[in-house]
């Protein structure tokens, strides 16, 4: 077991050993990338990293310039987690057989997908490597919808967001469907660890991450990553958003380990109404016309129920 | 090493499911990702019981479908190792889109395919379908008509895909149920004359090198993407074919068996000869001599490496023919057939032209009858006799009903 990094301060964090270069071409304001440099910066160990087709891949391996100093494989949209899979069985294998370069290290398994790469398309493909134990961690870059083909709706789109396939209009208010929960779904896997975190609160995120490269076996994090292109807020007010999500408990930070015992990782000291939150995006600006507004209270009902469920699982301790 | 070697045999009935699991056995190979199908099953599952049993060290994932088995044994291979997996049918079209990523990223992972059609109808028997549906995917295509060819060519295709030079994955093929299913004396080699025949697995821009971090898989756009495939391409037309006869002739004299990259039975004089693929080139060879016997003077070519398609060794060994049969075994839907087709691009440009016709047969497991084989030479016989093609260019053969015929 290698020794886990020792994270002090914001500034030390951010510039430390950087494996994933600013020279990328993701959006100015993207949390994508700030998200892979807080997962990449959690540990000094060696990585074998993935990333599934979407905005993360099309915009940091582009031939022939590459933004990863690290070992990184894409193969397509839906099988990033199975290529981390396959390696990590390569890497038993060869330690088995004494044929590893590098026997002393101890290198993490990540992949990289976006929620339509985690959600719809490659669910399946999670599911297996989850089933089947792989000692690797899934990132899941969830902007709730598919930013890379330029807005259409995933299984993470939230009810009333406007997305080009579930587009606001005259006669209706965007989408539909409530977010799939992921969460629940992973931990149902038995995996050892599943977290959501947040960004902009990073130690809370280095944290699930680095417990998460801690224990053997699958681990899932999903990670709010606000789309400055597709939520429609300025670039410079990522962080902003960020805030909103996790103070608003739209996006509420929690783990559930083995499957079973949650924890709520944040409670914030002032919690914002939700609407705060719809309002500083434009995916939910038609949701304050006077014929919509009813969805407003509605979000915020099964938000504070969603919050209300958590909080009764981690005192129930099952 | 942490497991057993197998004594076998000099001789061991085997079928051809079971000797491609003995050649990855011996091969050692360190990681293969699978999903059942039938009939490949077995290959995996052999490799599975050698584990369990202590023959062979490695990983076996066994995944939750067959594009998930590709893509594991891509991740697999670009960490740096040895890689191969099996499958047939509805499996080999469900890897398609892997398959071409794993050639493009250029990746040694050898896949045994056992042909079999592709629905619908549902059918689990042998034809080519699904060995045709990846013609254009990049691979080096094997093509084994028996179970001691299935045995040699998977070390013929570790050797050949991992060269240096090479780098592209290779496919073996085999008749569903027809080889694979079928017991035969198999002539082995030792487990260390095998290894020794495939040799250590030589990592090139692996991915558990952590002193030398690659990127794997990138983006190409108009700037870049032609000359990646064009590159593909050429190592596919002018690397490959010495690399495969230089190991056919290691390998003849390891094991005094001859390969060749169109294998030609009674061709010296031939007038009429049959081309075809699979486990109908035994009974062609058959019947050709039948034919002799009757005075028609018949031949057999048999494909052995389907890709890259050997153009200029077929135009030598088509020399001189005055008629020839193309035999596909796959429905064509709307052209005469791949091999056809193929044929006729090899011999336009030539001087002595052959006639040409194709004949579509064995669909779905439908056997190819010796007696077809007969009135079919008979039929080039009379094309010869008559300077012209006599029937239309493409014949069914062996389908009920009125006769279908084409073009």
């Amino acid at each position: 077991m290698s020794e886990i990094k020792k994270v002090k301060n914001l500034k030390e964090f951010s510039t430390s050993a950087d494996r994933f270069e600013g020279a990328n071409l993701l959006c100015p304001g993207c949390a994508h990338s700030i998200i892979v440099r807080e997962v990449l910066n959690a540990t000094n160990d060696d990585l074998v990293l993935s990333a599934s087709t979407g905005c993360l891949e099309v915009c940091t391996a582009v031939y022939p310039y590459t933004s990863w100093d690290a070992s990184w494989i894409h193969i397509g949209f839906e099988n990033g987690s199975t290529a981390v899979a396959g390696a990590e069985a390569m890497y038993k294998a060869l330690g088995n057989k004494g044929r590893l370069k590098q026997p002393d290290r101890n290198p993490k398994f990540v992949s990289f997908a976006g929620d339509g790469a985690s959600y719809d398309i490659g669910f399946q493909w999670i599911s297996g490597c989850f089933e089947r134990g792989h000692n690797m961690m899934h990132v899941v870059l969830d902007n709730e919808v598919y930013a890379n083909t330029g807005g259409q709706r995933s299984s993470s789109t939230p009810i009333g967001s406007s997305a080009t396939t579930s587009p606001a209009g005259r006669v209706s208010y965007g989408e539909k469907k409530n977010k799939k929960d992921m969460m629940a779904i992973m931990a149902a896997h038995g995996s050892p660890y599943v977290a959501q975190v947040s960004p902009n609160k990073w130690k809370n995120m280095v944290k699930a991450i680095q417990h998460g490269m801690e224990v053997e076996g699958p681990v899932f994090i999903n990670a709010v990553s606000a789309c400055t292109t597709e939520w429609k807020f300025a670039p410079e007010d990522t962080m902003a958003i960020q805030d909103l999500a996790t103070d608003t408990l739209v996006f509420p930070l929690y783990e559930i380990i083995d499957g079973t015992e949650l924890n709520i990782t944040y409670r914030p000291k002032n919690v914002i109404p939700v609407e705060e939150y719809l309002a500083a995006q434009g995916r939910f600006k038609h949701l304050f016309k006077d014929q919509y507004k009813y969805l407003i209270k509605e979000w915020q009902e099964r938000v504070d129920a969603k919050w209300d469920y958590l909080q009764k699982r981690e005192e129930a301790r099952v | 090493m942490a497991f057993d070697k197998m004594e076998l045999g000099d001789i061991e009935v085997w079928d051809g499911n079971f000797a491609a699991a003995q050649a990855l056995r011996q091969s050692q190979v360190d990681v293969v990702a699978a999903y059942p199908i039938t009939p490949s099953t077995p290959i995996v599952e052999g490799y599975a019981k050698f584990l369990a049993d202590g023959y062979v060290e490695g990983e076996f994932v066994m995944v939750e479908s067959e594009h998930a088995a590709m893509s594991g044994c891509i991740g697999a291979s670009a960490a740096g190792g040895r890689v191969a997996t099996a499958t047939s049918s509805q499996g080999f079209a469900l890897m398609v889109e892997t398959l071409y990523q794993a050639s493009g990223m250029r990746l040694p992972i050898v896949l045994n395919v056992v042909n079999r059609a592709l629905a619908a109808p549902l059918n689990v028997n042998g034809d080519h379908s699904d060995m045709y549906l990846g013609r254009d995917s990049g691979w080096i295509q094997f093509d084994a008509y028996s179970p001691q060819e299935a045995y040699d060519l998977n070390f013929i295709a570790f050797r050949v895909s991992e060269d240096h030079d090479v780098r592209l994955p290779a496919m073996v093929h085999q008749d569903g149920f027809m080889t694979s299913h079928t017991a035969q004396g198999v002539k082995t080699m030792s487990d260390d004359t095998a290894y020794g025949f495939v040799g250590d697995f030589k990592p090139m821009n692996d991915m558990l090198d952590f002193e030398h971090p690659v990127t794997h898989g990138v983006q190409t756009e108009e700037d870049w993407h032609f000359e990646h495939k064009a590159r593909q391409h050429n190592d596919l037309m002018t690397k490959v074919f010495p690399k495969v006869q230089a190991a056919f002739d290691d390998f003849e004299k390891l094991t005094g068996r001859k390969y060749n990259i169109v294998e030609s039975y009674d061709m010296d004089d031939a007038d009429v000869t049959v081309l075809c693929m699979g486990t109908s080139v035994e009974t062609a060879r058959e019947v050709a001599k039948e034919m002799r016997a009757k005075g028609i003077k018949a031949g057999v070519i048999g494909i052995r490496v389907f890709r890259p398609f050997p153009f200029e060794q077929l135009k030598a060994a088509l020399k001189g023919v005055k008629a020839i049969a193309t035999l596909d075994r796959s429905s064509p839907n709307g052209t005469p057939g791949a091999l056809f087709n193929e044929i006729a691009g090899a011999l336009y440009n030539t001087d002595d032209r052959a006639l040409l016709s194709g004949y579509i047969y064995g669909l779905g497991g439908r056997d190819l009858t010796k007696a077809q084989l007969v009135d079919l030479y008979t039929e080039l016989q009379a094309n010869v006799d008559a300077g012209k093609v006599t029937t239309q260019l493409q014949q069914f053969i062996g389908v009920r009903g009125p006769k279908l015929a084409f073009l």
